[in-house]
């Protein structure tokens, strides 16, 4: 299965994970500052600054990208909870 | 006195510009957490302009009939071409949907952030609506309304709007505070300093840093009037209030260690044995230099002071002994306590000493969890008298805390399969 390297880099936790992995899936086992609310991309509380590798996620869905929209997220900002790991290598924070 | 409310007419702000809210002066509690010892005020206002009038927020749904007697007062609902919501909590909701069927030419104006809520509160209606932020704003002619994003101050939705011609600032819940009194002016009413610095403490002091960004957008504005959603109408001085939301907002306690980072580390212990073990992490912490360790034992604290702390801390950590299952009640009144404040993004742990099945240092973790710190290292736990090696244990977790804290922690790269 096709690997993808995640770095939480406010803890400085880099995890190697399958592909298909959702960020929230991992950030909470390192105790990375990322923070969740309705866990369904519906509250934008897991807003997460996409430091460097976005192409490596798959294309926010229509839910996660009105989301975005709605709340004025920046450029390279997605929903942890949504956001799915293509492979390569990913650095992210909170936003 | 001028200013009291009859019980059906809209009180004047200024010519054309009215108070049409509602009175509850039997409510003792608001939303659970907050004591309302002479009840509230739902404020709505209405602004009449020469090519229209708006609404500015409404009451609770239960108020509806009082708020739509005042309005009818000075408007009719043929007139109204804006409705303003600064915040779409129910107390000031409550009367939208009424509003919106008496006056089908109005159109809605909500915060970008608002429409979530709007959903949730009209439950899939195909309202139409407009998203406004800072620098949007509604010509009513000769008056003009213009929006201030002030996100958080107390929901996601929350805005504020400014009426260019008078001066006057309707807030919406920012300097508001549950007091009820029909004199309805600063400079009229009751003694409310304490409901208002009370309102502040438990509705503004958990976002203190977005008060702190409306502040930037409120102090310049030339204020004659502040017209909240809760509480008195500020004619009176209204800069008065803006200063002490910048006073009540900037740290309480002076910090001699500013350029440092804290570390506070919290404990509770029967027979000294999650003492030994709050030692040993404070002295780890200490002998990675670089960060002011503090130690307390909860039992001889009180909650408020120590939340007071922890608001300015950079990192907290937690012992208690597991008994019956549970970490101890003081840890879990100081923890719940910690909603007051913003905790978000400190670094967190636990620790503690245990008989039979130590469940409360894992709890405590979810805990922190819950309050959304981040905790990256996990707890250490001793099965009654800790042994030198757990004690090192401890002191390890002290060190690394210090080394996370001043961002000297080495990189480290794991498999995710390695993760609990």
């Amino acid at each position: 299965m096709p690997k993808a390297k995640v770095t939480f880099q406010d803890v400085g936790v880099t995890v190697t994970v399958p592909a298909g992995t959702r960020l929230i899936e991992v950030s909470e086992k390192v105790g990375a500052g990322i923070t969740y609310g309705c866990r369904e991309g519906e509250c934008c509380t897991c807003l997460t600054r996409i430091v460097s590798g976005h192409e490596h996620l798959a294309p926010p869905s229509v839910l996660e990208d009105q989301v975005l929209k709605d709340n004025l997220a920046p450029r390279h900002h997605r929903l942890a909870c949504q956001a799915q790991v293509l492979g390569g290598e990913i650095v992210v924070k909170p936003a | 006195m001028p200013g009291l409310v009859s019980p059906d007419g809209a009180l004047e702000l200024a010519p054309g510009v009215h108070w049409i809210g509602a009175l509850d002066p039997t409510l003792r509690s608001f939303d659970i957490i907050l004591k309302t010892a002479n009840g509230t005020s739902y404020n709505a206002y209405c602004v009449r302009g020469s090519a229209g009038v708006a609404v500015i927020d409404t009451v609770k749904e239960s108020f509806g009939d009082t708020f739509f007697r005042r309005l009818e007062s000075v408007a009719d609902y043929g007139e109204i071409r804006a409705i303003v919501l600064n915040h779409l909590e129910p107390d000031h909701s409550g009367a939208l949907p009424e509003l919106l069927r008496r006056a089908p030419g109005a159109r809605l104006y909500i915060s970008s952030r608002g429409q979530m809520m709007l959903k949730g509160l009209l439950h899939g209606d195909r309202l139409a609506f407009t998203p406004v932020q800072t620098g949007d704003g509604i010509d009513l002619g000769d008056r003009h309304l213009r929006f201030l994003k002030t996100p958080y101050l107390h929901w996601p939705d929350t805005q504020c709007t400014w009426l260019e011609e008078e001066g006057f600032l309707f807030s919406g819940d920012v300097f508001g505070c549950h007091f009820c009194d029909a004199r309805m002016f600063n400079d009229a009413v009751g003694d409310f300093r304490f409901s208002f610095e009370y309102y502040y403490a438990h509705i503004m002091r958990p976002f203190r840093a977005h008060v702190l960004e409306a502040l930037e957008l409120i102090e310049p504005l030339p204020l004659k009037l502040i017209a909240p959603a809760h509480g008195p109408i500020l004619r009176d001085a209204p800069g008065r209030y803006v200063a002490r939301y910048r006073e009540l907002s900037a740290s309480g306690l002076k910090n001699e260690a500013a350029d440092e980072k804290t570390l506070l580390v919290f404990y509770l212990s029967a027979y000294g044995n999650t003492r030994a073990m709050a030692e040993a992490v404070a002295t780890g912490a200490e002998a990675a230099g670089g960060v002011r360790v503090s130690l307390y034992d909860i039992e001889g604290g009180e909650v408020s002071p120590f939340v007071d702390l922890i608001e300015e801390a950079d990192g907290l950590v937690f012992g208690s002994p597991t008994i019956n299952g549970d970490a101890v009640k003081p840890v879990w009144d100081l923890l719940s306590s910690l909603t007051a404040v913003n905790v978000r993004g400190k670094l967190g742990a636990a620790f503690g000493s245990y008989g039979w099945s130590g469940e409360a240092v894992p709890m405590v973790e979810n805990r922190l969890r819950g309050l959304k710190l981040r905790v990256p290292m996990p707890g250490v736990r001793a099965r009654l008298i800790p042994t030198g090696a757990e004690l090192d244990e401890c002191r390890e977790l002290g060190r690394n805390l210090a080394l996370h804290l001043t961002g000297r922690m080495a990189a480290t790269t794991i498999d995710m399969a390695a993760l609990a």
